[in-house]
C-alpha cells in the first residue's frame, strides 16, 4: 500500500497540461522524487539469509494455506468443485456477496471523493474530526461494528419502533449486511484519496476557474483525472475486503441459507457441516479473487510508476 | 335458454370465487417458514424439510412452500429472534432460551403447554466421543476430572449444548455424593479445568476436536457424536455413554408475534406437529435424537445406548431456575471458570 503511495505521489498531471498554460502550471517545476536505489553495503551472506528467511516465511504463511484451498477444494474432482458451486445456497451466497459488494464499493467510491475533496481542498471546522472518524473502522473490531448495528436497528433497538410501524427490515436482511460491510470498508476509498489530494493541493483547480471552467468541468477535468489510480486501487481494496468479511456481516446477517449468508459464512456453514469439498471449492472463490486482486494491484502500481516517469 | 353470456350467471360466479378468496385467501401462494434451529440439527431439518414440503403439497397443492434454516449456538440464535430475526418456529436446545424469546412477547408464555411432551419432539442424552479405541480409558465422567484429560466442549453461556453437559456431570456428582452441592462443584471445577477452549455452539466444539484433533475427549450430544462417527469415519472414533446422564429435551414452538403478522400461523403449526408424526418421528430416530413415539422408539431401541437418565426438573427444579442458578452472570459457572 505504502509502495502505491509513494508512486501516486509522484504522478504528474497531464489534464493539467490541458487546461492551463504552461507559465501556470505550479507543478510542472516539482519533478518526481525517486526512491533510492537498493543499497548494496551489506554482506552477501545476510542479503542470502534475510531473502531467505521472508520467502520461507511468505511461503509457509501465504503460498502453502492458499495451495492448500484449492487442493481440497479439487479433492474429489472438477465434478464436485462444480457441483459445490451451482448448488442453490452457494448461489444465492454469491450472488449477495458481489450485490453487497457492488454498492458498498459505489457507495464508498462517492463518499470517499466527496470526503477526500472536502479535506484536501478546504478547510473548515471539523476537519480534524472528520479524518478521525473516517480513520473509525480501521480501530474497531468488526464484531462491534455489527453489534452497533443491532443495538440500533433491533427489535430491542433504539429505532424499533419507527422500524416496526413501517414494516423495514434493516438487520437480519440485506440492508444491515450492506451497512456492516459499509461500515468496514469506510476507510479504504477515502485513505488513498486524501494525502494525494493533500500533496496535490487547489492550485490547478484554482487555474481552471479562473480559466473559466465550471466547478462540475473541474472536478471531471483536473480533479479525477489527478486521482484515478489512487481511485481504482482504493476501489480494488475496498472490494477485496467487502467480499471476504466475516465478523461484521456475521453479526447482522441472522445466518438464513440461501437468503442473508454471504459468500464467507456459507463457507462456514458448509465446513461445520463436514462438507469439506464444498467449503473449500468457494472458499477458492474467494481466493480468486485474492489472486485477480493482486494481480490488478500488480499492474496497477505499473502503471503508477510509469505516470511517474 | 341459449343465450351465450348470461349477466345473472357472471355475477354469480364473481360472487362465488370473491366468497372463495375471502374464505380462504391462501388457496394458493408463495410461502416460506424461516426454523431458526441450533447447531447439531443441520441435518436432521435438512430432511425433514423436504418432508414436510412433500406433505404440504399433498393439501396445498398451489403452494410454493419454502422452508429456510438458520443455525447456531442456542443462546445465540434466541438473542438474535429477540433483536429481529423473523423467526416463524424456534427449535432450539433447551426451554429457557424460548423462555427467553417468550419473556419479551413474542410467544405465549404457556408455550410448553401447547404440544405434547414438554413441546419437546424428541430427546437426546450426553455422551462422550474419544479417539479410537479409547487410548485414555474413559468411562465416566469420573474419567473427565482426573487430571491430564483435555476435554472439549462448547461455552455454557451461548450453547445450549453446552449447558446440558454442564448440568449432567453435575446431576452425576450430586447422585455419587448424596446431594453434595460443594462436591459437585469441585467435581465440575475439575472438569472445567480440564477444558481450556470453549466454543461458542456445540457444532464448534465436535469441529474443533474432530477436525482439528484437539483434546481426549468430546461431551457432545448423543446425536452430534453419532453424526461425527458416521460422517468423518467410525474408524477414527468411539462413542462412551456414561452410566448417568441428563434426559435432554430440545423443545420446539410457533413465535406467535411473528407468525400473525406475517399470517403463517397454519402453516408454522402443521410444521411443527409434522414432528410428532410417525414420519417426523423417523426422521428423527434416523438422525439419532431418541423418538418420544413409543412404537417408534421400541423399532430404534438398539440404536441408542441404554443409560440412566435423570431430568433437569428432578434435579434441578426446571431450566429458569437452572440458568438462574448455573448460567447468569456471577453465577455457579462463572465462579468455577473464573478461578
Amino acid at each position: 500500500m505504502t509502495l502505491a503511495a509513494d508512486a501516486l505521489r509522484t504522478t504528474t498531471h497531464p489534464a493539467a497540461h490541458a487546461l492551463a498554460s504552461e507559465g501556470l502550471n505550479t507543478h510542472a517545476g516539482a519533478l518526481p522524487a525517486r526512491r533510492p536505489g537498493p543499497t548494496n553495503s551489506e554482506p552477501k551472506a545476510v542479503r542470502i539469509a534475510i531473502i531467505t528467511v521472508a520467502l520461507l516465511f511468505l511461503g509457509l504463511f501465504i503460498a502453502l494455506p492458499l495451495i492448500s484451498v484449492f487442493y481440497e477444494a479439487f479433492k474429489r474432482g472438477w465434478l464436485a468443485y462444480v457441483a459445490a458451486l451451482v448448488e442453490p445456497d452457494a448461489l444465492a451466497a454469491i450472488r449477495l456477496t458481489l450485490l453487497v459488494a457492488g454498492i458498498s464499493v459505489v457507495a464508498n467510491v462517492t463518499f470517499g471523493l466527496v470526503a477526500a475533496w472536502a479535506i484536501a481542498k478546504f478547510e473548515f471546522p471539523g476537519k480534524s474530526l472528520l479524518i478521525t472518524l473516517i480513520d473509525l473502522p480501521f480501530s474497531v473490531s468488526p464484531v462491534v461494528a455489527g453489534l452497533v448495528y443491532v443495538l440500533l436497528f433491533g427489535s430491542q433497538g433504539l429505532f424499533a419502533a419507527y422500524l416496526q410501524a413501517w414494516d423495514i427490515k434493516i438487520i437480519f436482511a440485506l440492508p444491515g449486511i450492506v451497512l456492516a460491510t459499509l461500515f468496514v470498508t469506510f476507510p479504504f476509498v477515502a485513505r488513498e484519496l486524501i494525502p494525494l489530494m493533500q500533496e496535490q493541493g487547489t492550485a490547478e483547480e484554482e487555474a481552471a476557474a479562473s480559466l473559466g471552467a465550471s466547478g462540475l468541468s473541474i472536478f471531471f477535468r483536473v480533479t479525477l483525472p489527478n486521482v484515478k489510480w489512487a481511485l481504482l486501487y482504493g476501489v480494488l481494496l475496498c472490494n477485496a475486503r467487502a467480499m471476504g468479511e466475516f465478523g461484521a456481516v456475521s453479526v447482522v446477517s441472522g445466518h438464513i441459507r440461501g437468503l442473508t449468508n454471504t459468500m464467507p459464512l456459507h463457507i462456514e456453514i458448509l465446513y461445520n457441516e463436514y462438507q469439506f469439498v464444498a467449503s473449500f471449492a468457494v472458499a477458492s472463490l474467494l481466493a480468486l479473487l485474492a489472486l485477480v486482486t493482486l494481480i490488478a494491484k500488480t499492474l496497477l502500481e505499473a502503471r503508477l510508476v510509469e505516470d511517474a516517469q | 335458454m341459449s343465450a351465450p353470456f348470461s349477466l345473472k350467471r357472471f355475477a354469480g360466479a364473481v360472487a362465488v370465487s370473491l366468497s372463495a378468496a375471502l374464505a380462504l385467501p391462501a388457496v394458493a401462494a408463495d410461502v416460506t417458514l424461516l426454523n431458526v434451529s441450533y447447531d447439531p440439527t443441520r441435518e436432521l431439518y435438512t430432511d425433514f424439510n423436504k418432508a414436510f414440503s412433500a406433505e404440504w403439497a399433498k393439501t396445498h397443492p398451489g403452494d410454493t412452500l419454502t422452508i429456510r434454516q438458520s443455525h447456531g449456538g442456542s443462546g445465540k440464535q434466541a438473542r438474535s429472534v429477540i433483536d429481529g430475526l423473523e423467526a416463524d418456529v424456534v427449535t432450539l436446545a433447551l426451554a429457557y432460551d424460548i423462555d427467553e424469546i417468550a419473556d419479551r412477547g413474542f410467544i405465549a408464555q404457556d408455550w410448553q403447554k401447547r404440544l405434547p411432551d414438554n413441546a419437546a419432539p424428541y430427546t437426546s442424552t450426553i455422551v462422550f466421543l474419544v479417539r479410537k479405541g479409547n487410548p485414555k480409558g474413559i468411562k465416566d465422567w469420573d474419567d473427565l476430572a482426573k487430571a491430564g484429560t483435555k476435554v472439549v466442549t462448547p461455552n455454557p453461556k451461548t450453547s445450549g449444548g453446552a449447558r446440558w453437559n454442564f448440568l449432567a456431570a453435575w446431576g452425576y456428582a450430586l447422585k455419587k455424593n448424596g446431594g453434595d452441592e460443594a462436591k459437585a462443584k469441585e467435581f465440575v471445577k475439575a472438569i472445567y479445568k480440564n477444558a481450556p477452549v470453549l466454543d461458542t455452539g456445540a457444532r464448534g466444539s465436535t469441529v474443533t476436536f474432530v477436525e482439528r484433533g484437539i483434546g481426549d475427549v468430546l461431551i457432545a450430544w448423543e446425536n452430534e457424536a453419532y453424526l461425527a462417527v458416521n460422517e468423518l469415519g467410525p474408524d477414527k472414533f468411539d462413542i462412551v455413554t456414561p452410566s448417568i446422564s441428563i434426559l435432554a429435551e430440545p423443545p420446539v414452538a410457533v413465535v406467535d408475534k411473528v407468525v400473525d403478522k406475517r399470517g403463517t400461523r397454519a402453516l408454522a403449526e402443521a410444521y411443527l406437529k409434522y414432528l410428532y408424526t410417525p414420519a417426523g418421528q423417523e426422521l428423527s430416530a434416523k438422525h439419532y435424537y431418541r423418538p418420544r413415539n413409543e412404537a417408534i422408539a421400541a423399532k430404534y431401541k438398539d440404536k441408542f445406548a441404554d443409560v440412566q437418565l435423570f431430568t433437569i426438573d428432578q434435579v434441578f427444579g426446571g431450566w429458569r431456575k437452572a440458568q438462574k442458578t448455573f448460567f447468569s452472570d456471577g453465577g455457579v459457572f462463572d465462579q468455577i471458570y473464573a478461578n
